[in-house]
């Protein structure tokens, strides 16, 4: 599933990811009709909009064997909030879709796993930033590390307070724009304090959040999705940024 | 205490402007955090006892008739006397008129959330009586007129040289430098002191009550509760029925948990039970003991799916660990549960419609539920009261609209990738130089913060996928 965010925002993202599951030896398909996974209406209270999205959801990925998602927290709405949705039949195939949904750098890490690579590493100081539903949602913390490790010989700088909140929070981020922008601030504080010209994430909500933030205040930072980095050495411009 | 939930924007908004508070805040947005875990984890299965916990709340909840009785029966054969009360206003009025029984001038309260709920203070206040917080923190914000900041550590916004300010303008006692903080403390002792030897009614909250023995557990670091509770003639106790355990074995889990959270100390200074009256041979303690149990709104929280909310502890771990409350502080909520534990509280014991702000002041990150050593499911409840927020149209209507065109959108797969495909190709080419927009119609939340970052030029995911595949498809 290539998530809404990446589909508008940052195709690359998404065909990095298809590049990634290749290399590790997966058959991929992105069907026509996917859109979102619905977490704008659910997380904001407009459950019985979101009903329906979860349900087209689940009949759109019924017939494959995985489903692999570039972030944590759409990954986790799929794997934790479907289920809770309904009851009876929609239960038993939420829970179905469920089993089988991961999070792509679990996935690369513990399911279909990446071959060493065959290029150069990766030169540059690389910070990382977990995603709160990839972390607490889907146990995503060792493997992006392991992977920038092992696929691009980057050994990830800290962040101070790693396990807090980025401030992006879906709607939160429109609704309360000053707290929001404070926490933004903090963390993207800690990555300058880090030393890292690259600021990497699993998840594009939290990092289009970060990269708009960042280039209000102009920092130099780079910040990218992780899928982008283990994909290649990526040449585009990193989020946010022109192309002058 | 008067809800001001209604302006929880504005009255965030004043104290991210005040930096020294923002930095006061932020380090104890670092320390409280390292001390609980360090505790946590010295502890051992710090989360086995969270479960246990969970299962003694969820037994007590279920039999909570019996439990109530059981504890009833034994406190009154201890001599104890034991009201109900279903409203703030009649635990308070209880209070006043045992007070004026006895005719009592002075009381002297230990540190009580439930009696910051109900308003205690100044109904007692406007009766003629003289009250005085013996909380350090507590003490310290009554002085200054101020509501508590916080749940465990009320005075936690005040800064050394504010605390030194109050108490050399409050205090009648000539010069003195009180430079240090333990000079402030002792002064503090000295002054309470004096108040709580002349006090005629001592006013108390309560961690735990026991069923088996119908005592009630109290923890403190100061020590203030016990002599609230020993030194007047007659002892109140202000509690709520949650805080009911069969056990004295379960009181002392809960102290565990309810320790380490809070302030990260293995245990406190003082964990205390009370029983009830002086008996004929003890050498002290108060002649005369009442016990309140005030409902206000729990029975109906209890039967409704916000139930968890009443296994809450009020340790104040879910503040310390959330980064909301960390950047705005208590005050910012606007009545006297902050944090994620009052975010859920605020709505159902005044109304939704003044606090509905709060339940959106989260961003579903889930690191209160994390820490919560009552393993209430803090970002869930707090998702309901959103869905509530809408069901009672309290949400703003442009949201709602928005977000219900939005997820219809998402169920018309054609059109919508023939919208986003036409908006995101034209926003790639716009910003394609700068690689953001400062402003974006229809995006002002965010652009007040932050820069609109453009599309990836090329169009979306779908568009050129769709392309790739009928590439493919020739080649093939």
């Amino acid at each position: 599933m290539v998530t809404c965010l990446a589909d508008l925002m940052r195709p690359s993202v998404g065909f990095s990811a298809i590049r990634l599951l290749e290399r590790a030896g997966c058959r991929v398909t992105v069907p026509e009709q996917q859109t979102c996974c619905g977490q704008p209406a659910y997380n904001s209270g407009e459950i019985d909009a979101a009903v329906p999205v979860a349900q087209a959801v689940i009949e759109t990925f019924e017939p494959f064997d995985y489903v692999v998602i570039p972030s944590g927290s759409c990954a986790g709405m799929l794997s934790h909030h479907y289920p809770a949705l309904f009851e009876g039949e929609w239960r038993e195939r939420a829970l179905a879709l469920s089993a089988k949904t991961w999070e792509l750098t679990r996935f690369l890490t513990e399911v279909a796993l990446l071959p060493a690579p065959k290029r150069a590493a990766l030169e540059a100081a690389v910070t990382y930033h977990d995603g709160c539903a990839g972390l607490r949602e889907m146990g995503i913390q060792q493997q992006p590390r392991q992977l920038l490790q092992e696929q691009c010989g980057v050994q990830v700088q800290e962040l101070t307070e790693n396990q807090v909140c980025c401030g992006f929070g879906g709607t939160f981020c429109a609704r309360m724009p000053e707290i929001s922008g404070k926490m933004a601030d903090d963390k993207l504080n800690h990555a300058v304090a880090s030393g890292a010209k690259v600021l990497a994430g699993g998840d594009l909500g939290c990092l289009l959040h970060l990269a708009g933030r960042a280039k209000r205040r102009g920092l130099d930072l780079e910040i990218r999705h992780i899928a982008e980095l283990l994909a290649g050495n990526p040449k585009g411009p990193g989020i946010g940024e022109g192309r002058q | 205490m008067k809800v001001a939930s209604q302006d929880f924007l504005q009255q965030a908004h004043e104290a991210l402007r005040a930096k020294d508070k923002v930095e006061r805040r932020d380090l104890l947005g670092q320390f409280m955090p390292a001390a609980r875990d360090a505790a946590a984890n010295a502890y051992g299965d710090f989360d086995g006892l969270r479960a246990h916990m969970k299962r003694v709340r969820g037994h007590t909840t279920e039999h909570l008739a019996h439990y109530l009785q059981q504890f009833e029966e034994a406190a009154v054969a201890h001599g104890n006397q034991v009201h109900f009360a279903a409203t703030a206003e009649q635990l308070n009025s209880t209070v006043l008129s045992i007070c004026q029984t006895h005719n009592a001038r002075r009381v002297a309260k230990g540190k009580s959330m439930v009696t910051e709920e109900t308003g205690l203070n100044e109904l007692l206040l406007k009766a003629g009586l003289e009250v005085l917080e013996t909380d350090l923190g507590e003490y310290i914000i009554q002085q200054a007129g101020e509501a508590p900041s916080h749940i465990v550590g009320p005075a936690f916004h005040k800064s050394l040289a504010e605390v030194r300010e109050l108490f050399l303008a409050k205090h009648k006692l000539g010069e003195r430098a009180l430079e240090s903080v333990s000079d402030i403390v002792e002064e503090a002792r000295g002054v309470l002191r004096e108040r709580f030897l002349a006090a005629d009614v001592g006013i108390i909250g309560a961690n735990a009550l026991i069923a088996e023995h119908g005592t009630t557990m109290l923890v403190t670091n100061e020590g203030n509760g016990d002599l609230c509770a020993n030194l007047p003639p007659v002892l109140i106790i202000c509690t709520t029925f949650e805080r009911l355990l069969p056990r004295a074995e379960d009181a002392m889990a809960l102290q565990r948990l309810l320790v380490r959270s809070a302030t990260g100390q293995s245990h406190t200074c003082y964990t205390s039970f009370y029983s009830g009256p002086r008996r004929e041979d003890d050498v002290d303690g108060p002649l005369e003991t009442h016990i309140i149990l005030l409902d206000n709104k729990r029975s109906d929280i209890l039967a409704s799916d916000y139930h968890e909310i009443l296994d809450c502890i009020r340790c104040g771990a879910c503040l310390n660990h959330c980064p909301i409350y960390i950047g705005v502080g208590g005050h910012a909520y606007g009545w006297v549960y902050p944090g994620p534990m009052g975010s859920v509280l605020t709505p159902l014991l005044t109304s939704l419609e003044q606090s509905h702000d709060l339940p959106n002041a989260c961003t579903s990150c889930g690191r209160c539920a994390e820490v919560c050593p009552a393993n209430i499911p803090l970002p869930d409840l707090l998702r309901d009261l959103r869905q509530e927020e809408s069901a009672q149209q309290l949400k703003p209507a442009r949201w709602r609209r928005g977000l219900r065109l939005h997820a219809w959108l998402l169920r018309q797969p054609v059109l919508y990738q023939r919208l986003t495909g036409w908006s995101m190709s034209a926003l790639g080419l716009l910003g394609k130089r700068r690689g953001a927009f400062r402003r974006m119609p229809f995006a002002s939340g965010w652009t007040s913060q932050r820069d609109f970052p453009a599309p990836e030029a090329g169009g979306t995911f779908m568009r050129q996928y769709a392309a790739r595949k009928r590439r493919g498809g020739r080649r093939g």
